[in-house]
């Protein structure tokens, strides 16, 4: 993409887009730890956790981005986030219950389990869809005109 | 009264659509369907429906608008003129007609549905497994956000499904337009594969 190129010249947009970025992560992981006492969830906090890093890339080049988050580890998270959702619903049914099933996750109190399922499993979509709109947004911005 | 807001809005979507509809210049076109998305989520907003307005705001404002930018960079930035087409827009105009013709059977906007019949009136809706729902969410869940109760622990079959249709996308993508220029990369720069 040509773009990107001519906007790592800006200096404003690097030090706006520096001072942004921890903030847009910030606010990734609130939503996606916060998603049941507030709005949000995982695949909200996903798609803002893949916009800091797609501006990351934007503003300092694919190539930089591509050392932070490399095509490997994409491919490697798109499926681990399923895996954990599907790994919950296995690990509810290796304690007894039914396939996620998340009351079984702790003995002492089960609505303590119905917290901690939902919190790995809004996890595990947050990973995956994080993951996804990286790829998608390598698949395009890694393309070259012609 | 939340009207007048709301139809304000609407009035600024209908700007914006036509406005898109008729732009040439596709980079402008690209802002201005972030701005429709944006004012999308405003409305879902006033509807009370925030984590849809969520997604709206960060899917349809930002990564979709990142997503056409990137487009664009690859081909042109004006869009041929074409000349005008009449059935294009007869069957545009018969399909809007016939989709508001569809709502005109719906429960009104707002309708809380009292009492046990779904009346005339009366979303059915509210009566089937809603008002579990929302007891349960918090008194068995203990969970203030109802929406989360339900994606991620009634629906969760469905969450899961979900969540493997993103990763069948992401796969196909990568597949498709990734794959191959991962390699011719990997040639040039073995190092870098790891």
């Amino acid at each position: 993409m040509k773009t990107p190129m001519r906007m790592r010249e800006k200096i404003v947009l690097r030090v706006v887009a520096q001072a942004c970025i921890p903030f847009i992560l910030l606010f990734a992981l609130y939503v996606q730890f916060h998603g049941d006492f507030g709005p949000g969830g995982g695949f909200q906090a996903g798609v803002i956790c893949a916009a800091g890093f797609i501006l990351y890339g934007l503003i300092f080049g694919l190539d930089k981005l591509k050392k932070v988050a490399s095509l490997r580890t994409i491919e490697i998270l798109v499926a681990a986030g399923l895996l954990l959702y599907g790994a919950v619903g296995l690990v509810t049914m290796g304690m007894g219950g039914d396939f996620l099933d998340y009351k079984v996750l702790d003995h002492h109190d089960p609505m303590h389990g119905l917290h901690y399922g939902i919190l790995f499993v809004e996890l595990g979509v947050g990973i995956t869809v994080t993951a996804a709109m990286l790829a998608i947004f390598y698949a395009f911005a890694g393309r070259e005109r012609g | 009264m939340p009207f007048p807001i709301e139809a304000l809005l609407f009035l600024f979507l209908l700007a914006t659509a036509v406005v898109i509809a008729r732009l040439r210049d596709l980079f402008a076109a690209a802002m201005l369907t972030g701005i429709f998305s944006l004012l999308s989520a405003g409305l879902f907003t006033l509807m009370d429906a925030v984590d849809v307005a969520f997604t709206e705001a960060a899917v349809g404002a930002g990564i979709a608008t990142v997503l056409m930018l990137g487009t664009l960079a690859l081909t042109a930035k004006h869009e041929n003129q074409q000349p005008t087409r009449i059935l294009p827009f007869v069957v545009v105009v018969l399909t809007g007609a016939a989709l508001i013709y569809g709502t005109l059977d719906m429960p009104p906007y707002g309708s809380p549905g009292t009492g046990p019949e779904p009346a005339a009136g009366n979303a059915v809706i509210h009566h089937w497994v809603a008002p579990d729902y929302i007891k349960g969410a918090e008194e068995e869940f203990g969970l203030p956000n109802i929406v989360t109760a339900v994606l991620a622990s009634y629906r969760g079959y469905d969450t899961f499904g979900e969540t493997a249709v993103i990763f069948t996308a992401a796969v196909g993508v990568m597949l498709l337009l990734v794959r191959g220029r991962k390699r011719e990369d990997e040639e040039q720069a073995p190092e870098n594969s790891r």
